[in-house]
């Protein structure tokens, strides 16, 4: 009756092959494939960034100039995102569904399996009701981010500003810097981005299939601290930082000062500045689209960027080479007939006037342009008038040991090396010999192809001081709690003029402010010593300059102060400058014999009338068209504009750069 | 025969090692079943709110219910089958009108006070019964061809009321009785072709038809070459190679036509034909991760986190065994694969040790339906195969589909315990 009795092997065989293939498949998948843990971890761990309170910036007295507060971005994880009540969450973030699309899209172009910004910086109470509905919006959670807040709104251009990481930013960092990160775009915060960022730390997270939190994963044993950014201390003076740029309201230029015994930059006007808090919070693209469309400038680093001849403020400087070089000596007398005789020009002094006999410091003092054409002429001509290429070179390198015509690498982004020109450079304008001390005579008063930045004079100043050397100048004085100091920063760099020449230059210009020029900015009981400046630029006002220290022995402070196109140095950039010295040295401005006060120079208009070039009038135009047509898409466009402008973008087209020396019409004067 | 003798041999001749894997595979699926639902605020594994507490209620029914199935006289089972089919088929008839619809299936019959009747979970014993009887009256043999459409017809008539709920799952289940008829004599052809066919249905969906069809001739030329003295197979396996092309080039429209497009996709997803992670593929991938991310050892009781935070779905029934992966990894899995193969060999040897035809038949359609529900729910918790919702034997929650499989079972027990009561009666 049992017949087919062998097919119970057939069948048997047929359940152990299925069996022992459903075996290997597992084993496959659960052995030799490890892809599925991880798939299994993505999907239940949220990796939480912690960010770490970014490094607050102090002055050199302790006060906070910059520090961190904490807000919200909402962040999205495409692939994660499951249909929802979009018209709702559109209602909470206060977006239409274009905006919602257009942020999804971006977001999905990324990745869509790892997190992007979808809104930014929440306001506390949106955060709090996001937060309660948070498991209704699958794949959205929100993100902690660092903040700046400014206490004194002062030192925008030292500060710089934080902004969002950019594409080539994020590629470059390899991986670190994800979208909707933030990372120093200028000043202090780009160049001091690794200190003050601090380091990440990551929370493990898990969540169950509704995005619904469930606590810690392996309790923490994968968590890593977020350690806090470094605390900055700076070396600025906030409260002369702050009277410098009242002083300053309405004007343009910069001031830069100097502690000479350290190299410690003790202010850092930039002006017209902004209020850093404005770059701050929701409003932060527009704001900075519109400090990016001011004529004047705001986001241009004055002090490091904007060049100006030196002018009559470089004459110190000539004296002090011309006697180590030993073509003069302090005694040396030059008879001014009130102009000097170079070949066939007849360069003037300034107001045509007739000066007499002076000497080194009486030079100084009134300020002689005979004098220092005839010092130039000597140091050029010292290798006889057919060797000027090589006495040039001389000439040049001694000056460039002050600093000129190079950069003097302070810690902060986009500095420029300003001009100090080579002798081939007179050879390819001139071709090789056909220029002699005469062409180039306008160098010997700090004119012509001569340019520097505001940092580069306060620096000379600081040498002075000095009596022959400085510290590399320097913004940060010291970095986290055991006040790390960059070794750099205590190495004394000599320029190769002795010491004791000093004291003729410094006698000279000890009168500048007792006597000379510049004596309406004397300062009541403390002796300043200075020089001023100013240069003509053609068809519009003089540049105002000042450079000084002070006290004459055992000097606290160097200082240049440039006011672009409103007058005499004595005028305005001397009063500035004394009541930045006298409040830094005493704690207060004390009334001057001249009457002068500061509230006068704190409301003095200086602006000059904006000149637009055709490009810009056409530029102007086509944006207020463009306004007038789109407003959300335009955020991120101007975002994008804020974040190119950063640095020295609109280094071109500032009209102090050009070379004053070949205009026909200039004039040097003083 | 008397009273005493009947008592005696109900502990005797039951077949302790198959009541020793039944009852451990129940348990194995109550603790996973408690691991799948776990809650937090109700963690004790016999509270009866809880999925994994009502499931020991069912155990502890199930186990009175074989108890009681043991007490029966035998004989009974074989003159009742045509009253327990014909009573499940009206009852599949009832539930395609007054059925609950659960997931877009239309299978279970409210009894009142919470618990459901699915009558084709019953279906399954009864079709068995039936056919045991059919097959072994004496004058029916397989070969015969009116026997076979007799046989294939009491298999088909419970599958086309399932089919109408429509409940796939279930209906395929039924095709593994075919493992019955190929015991009782159905020619090895049966099987080959079936297995064929499904092979060229699926390589011809996965690859173009032009090369599904060049090896078809290639083997066909080769097989043709090495047995060239056999004129007449050489021309059968020529019309079989003729039939296959043409299957082939049939498949796809067949596919694209016949079939409708929730099927379609999910058949698609297994094929990777469509990668649709969130959609129909999400459920089978996250199963898939489940298992996969266990590892060798698996992650422990309870720390599943696939399991515990819901990303698996259906985890309790149809996609229990992704507990097991998880949390007991390869291991686990081996230990629960083995003990299946292990009833299921048990089984076989059971049925060939009964002297009854009947109880052999009956034997071999219990072995067939608990392995083609092991072999689908685990293939589709993996991946290889569509999704389809059947529940895994003794494991998954679920009073009826434990209380039919213990039926099933137990009554192959009843009839083994009896195997010498065939010659005294």
């Amino acid at each position: 009756m049992n017949s087919f009795f062998e097919r119970r092997y057939i069948i048997a065989g047929i359940f152990i092959a299925f069996i022992l293939l459903l075996l290997g498949r597992l084993f496959y998948i659960q052995v030799v494939d490890d892809r599925y843990a991880l798939y299994a971890s993505q999907n239940v761990i949220r990796k939480m960034i912690q960010y770490p309170a970014r490094g607050p910036i102090l002055d050199r007295n302790g006060k906070i100039m910059v520090q961190s507060d904490i807000i919200y971005d909402i962040m999205v994880i495409p692939k994660q995102v499951t249909p929802f009540d979009t018209i709702e969450f559109c209602k909470l973030l206060g977006i239409d569904k274009a905006g919602y699309d257009k942020r999804m899209a971006k977001a999905r172009k990324y990745s869509p399996y790892r997190a992007s910004v979808f809104e930014k910086q929440l306001s506390p109470q949106l955060y709090a009701t996001f937060q309660e509905r948070l498991s209704e919006f699958v794949g959205f959670f929100p993100q902690q981010r660092p903040v700046r807040s400014y206490p004194d709104s002062a030192a925008a251009q030292f500060l710089g500003y934080i902004g969002e990481v950019t594409d080539p930013i994020i590629k470059r960092s390899g991986g670190y810097y994800s979208p909707g990160d933030y990372i120093g775009i200028s000043g202090v915060e780009r160049s001091y981005e690794t200190v003050l960022r601090g380091q990440r730390g990551v929370l493990n997270k898990m969540v169950d299939s509704r995005n619904q939190p469930k606590g810690s994963y392996a309790n923490g044993a994968f968590d890593t601290v977020a350690v806090a950014g470094e605390k900055l201390v700076s070396s600025l003076d906030m409260t002369i930082q702050k009277l410098g740029e009242e002083l300053m309201r309405n004007k343009i230029g910069s001031i830069v000062a100097i502690e000479p015994s350290t190299g410690e930059i003790l202010c850092f006007v930039s002006s017209p500045t902004y209020d850093p808090n404005l770059l701050v919070g929701k409003q932060r693209g527009n704001n900075a689209a519109a400090l990016y469309k001011d004529p004047y400038k705001p986001f241009f680093v004055r002090p490091v960027q904007a060049l100006y001849p030196p002018g009559s403020s470089f004459k110190p400087l000539s004296a002090l080479i011309a006697m180590q070089e030993g073509m003069i000596t302090p005694q040396t007398v030059y008879v001014c007939p009130g102009y000097y005789q170079a070949g066939n020009r007849r360069i003037p002094c300034f107001h045509h006037e007739v000066h007499g006999a002076v000497n080194l410091s009486s030079a100084i003092a009134h300020s002689c342009n005979g004098y220092f054409d005839m010092v130039f002429e000597k140091l050029v001509n010292r290798f006889g008038t057919r060797n000027v290429d090589t006495g040039y070179g001389a000439w040049r390198n001694n000056v460039a040991k002050f600093g000129l015509g190079t950069r003097l690498d302070l810690d902060l982004p986009g500095e420029s090396r300003g001009l100090l020109p080579k002798a081939d450079y007179y050879d390819k304008m001139y071709r090789k010999g056909g220029w002699r001390s005469s062409t180039v005579i306008s160098l010997g008063i700090g004119q012509g192809e001569l340019s520097a930045t505001p940092l580069q004079l306060a620096n000379i100043e600081a040498i002075i001081a000095n009596r022959g050397f400085y510290y590399k100048p320097h913004l940060i004085k010291a970095i986290g709690d055991k006040r790390i100091i960059k070794k750099e920063y205590t190495v004394r760099n000599y320029v190769g003029v002795d010491s004791g020449y000093f004291r003729y230059a410094i006698d000279g210009m000890q009168q500048v402010v007792d006597v000379g020029t510049a004596n309406g900015s004397k300062i009541p009981g403390i002796v300043m010593c200075g020089k001023t400046g100013t240069a003509q630029i053609t068809n519009q006002k003089d540049n105002s300059v000042f450079v000084a220290f002070a006290p004459r022995d055992n000097p606290k402070i160097a200082i240049a102060v440039i006011v672009e196109k409103s007058g005499q140095g004595a005028t305005w950039a001397a009063p500035i400058a004394s009541f930045i010295v006298e409040k830094y040295l005493t704690g207060k401005i004390s009334t001057r014999a001249s009457g002068i006060f500061p509230e006068y120079y704190m409301n003095a208009n200086l602006l000059p009338p904006v000149v637009l070039t055709a490009t810009e009038k056409r530029q102007r135009h086509v944006d207020s068209l463009k306004k007038a047509q789109v407003d959300s898409l335009s955020k991120l466009k101007l975002k994008a504009a804020a974040n190119q402008q950063v640095p020295g973008a609109p280094k071109g087209k500032q009209p102090l750069s050009q070379p004053t020396a070949m205009l026909p019409k200039r004039k040097d004067n003083e | 025969m008397n009273n005493s003798n009947q008592r005696s041999s109900f502990f005797s001749n039951v077949d302790w090692l198959t009541v020793f894997l039944f009852i451990t595979l129940c348990v194995i699926g109550w603790f996973n079943i408690h691991a799948a639902v776990y809650d937090e605020n109700k963690p004790s594994i016999i509270d009866t709110d809880t999925r994994y507490g009502k499931q020991f209620i069912y155990i502890v029914v199930a186990i009175v219910l074989a108890m009681l199935i043991l007490l029966l006289e035998s004989r009974f089972l074989s003159a009742l089958a045509p009253f327990f089919y014909v009573t499940t088929v009206l009852l599949l008839l009832l539930v395609l009108v007054v059925g609950h619809n659960v997931g877009g299936n239309q299978a279970w019959i409210d009894m009142g006070g919470g618990f459901r009747l699915q009558p084709s979970e019953f279906a399954k014993f009864a079709t068995c019964l039936l056919l045991a009887r059919y097959l072994s009256a004496t004058n029916v043999k397989v070969t015969d061809p009116k026997s076979f459409i007799i046989a294939g017809g009491i298999i088909l008539l419970p599958m086309v009321l399932i089919k109408m709920q429509p409940d796939d799952g279930s209906t395929l289940v039924f095709c593994s009785l075919v493992f019955v008829l190929y015991r009782e004599g159905l020619s090895p052809y049966f099987l080959i072709v079936v297995g064929l066919l499904v092979t060229l249905f699926i390589t011809s969906l996965l690859f173009p038809s032009a090369y599904v069809v060049a090896v078809i001739v290639i083997a066909t030329v080769l097989i043709s070459l090495t047995i060239k003295r056999n004129r007449p197979l050489i021309f059968k396996v020529i019309i079989g190679a003729a039939i296959s092309i043409a299957f082939v080039f049939g498949v796809k429209p067949l596919y694209e036509h016949g079939l409708k497009p929730h099927q379609r996709k999910r058949i698609d997803v297994v094929l990777g034909l469509t990668r649709d992670i969130k959609g129909v593929g999400y459920n089978q991938n996250q199963a898939k991760i489940a298992i996969g991310s266990g590892g060798a050892w698996g992650k422990g009781y309870l720390q599943g986190t696939q399991t515990k935070y819901a990303f698996v779905p259906a985890q309790s029934t149809d996609f229990i065994f992704c507990t097991i992966g998880e949390e007991w990894g390869f291991a686990g899995s081996v230990v629960v694969l083995g003990l299946y193969l292990f009833l299921l060999l048990r089984i076989v040897h059971i049925a060939e040790r009964q002297r009854a035809p009947f109880s052999r038949i009956y034997g071999y359609g219990v072995a067939s339906i608990i392995f083609f529900h092991v072999l689908i729910n685990i293939a589709m918790a993996i991946g290889v195969m569509p999704v389809i919702g059947i529940p895994l034997p003794f494991i998954s929650y679920g009073g009826s589909s434990l209380l039919s499989f213990t039926i099933l079972l137990f009554i192959l027990l009843k009839l083994d315990s009896n195997r010498m009561g065939v010659i005294h009666g």
